[in-house]
């Protein structure tokens, strides 16, 4: 049961994130690039703020599988990197990317190479 | 100007109708592909139960990039994109979608130049913008840090 919940609160929280996009993209005719780029500092935020944590553990994949995660991982890399050095201080919230861009840009070569484009037939 | 009038007339009422619908479709797929994102999780936490809980999320957006790329590539996830709007660009599959479209688009205009170039056409900002994020917050941590 608690579990079905937990599906309830991603599917609610997930939905409304998605909607909020749908709301700057009805009313500003933003471009998919700006809307992926204001969720991600949107991530970075909450999480620099600590507002992030509280909203996961509420909604789990509901605000993970939005890109504002992937802003969110950047910076508990970065925070987690501070604590050894400069270096990785600068350094481990690219390597907390580095899992989602190989697997986006590999994919993307991969499925390049393999199959043609459908864009021509919508 | 009747033209202009009755064009304005269409244009505020059409837009108002497809407004909410919009909204809604981006509610339901937005929400459905982070459920599919839940049940990953929920899934690889059974199969690989000593993996720490980072290394769980990364697994789980790979996985959900693949889907992303591999419903891209099938020209399924352009499809759903027509009517979810947010709901399938704001997720990580989103993501996905915005490197493989222009890369399978650019093919053509060869691997170097096309494909291996024009991938980042969306991708670009996003890994510019948390690149730059990682290093100022990154460097702000480590100033905390040091005063400690």
């Amino acid at each position: 049961m608690e579990i079905f919940l937990g599906y309830v609160k991603a599917f609610a929280i997930g939905g409304l994130v998605c909607m909020i996009a749908q709301i700057f993209i009805n009313k500003t005719k933003m471009t998919s690039a700006r809307i992926l780029v204001m969720f991600l500092l949107l991530g970075v935020v909450l999480e620099f703020v600590g507002a992030f944590k509280f909203i996961e553990e509420f909604a789990g994949a509901g605000i993970t599988i939005p890109i504002t995660g992937f802003g969110s991982t950047i910076v508990k890399g970065a925070k987690e990197g501070a604590k050894i050095g400069l270096f990785e201080s600068v350094t481990y919230g690219f390597r907390n990317m580095a899992g989602g861009l190989t697997a986006a840009i590999f994919f993307g070569f991969l499925f390049a190479l393999i199959f043609k484009s459908h864009s021509k037939k919508v | 100007m009747e033209d202009k009038q009755y064009m304005d007339y269409i244009h505020t009422h059409a837009q108002k109708s497809s407004h909410v619908t919009t909204l809604v479709w981006a509610f339901l797929v937005g929400g459905l592909i982070c459920c599919v994102g839940q049940a990953f999780g929920d899934i690889f936490k059974v199969l690989l139960p000593n993996w720490e809980q980072s290394k769980i999320s990364a697994l789980v957006s790979m996985t959900m990039i693949f889907l992303g790329s591999f419903l891209t590539a099938i020209g399924v996830y352009d499809k759903i994109g027509i009517h979810a709007g947010g709901g399938s660009i704001v997720p990580i599959t989103g993501f996905a979608n915005s490197v493989v479209s222009p890369a399978m688009e650019f093919n053509k205009e060869g691997i170097v130049l096309g494909m291996m170039a024009k991938m980042f056409v969306i991708a670009g900002p996003i890994i510019v913008a948390g690149t730059v994020s990682s290093v100022v917050t990154g460097f702000i941590y480590w100033i905390v840090e040091l005063i400690r």
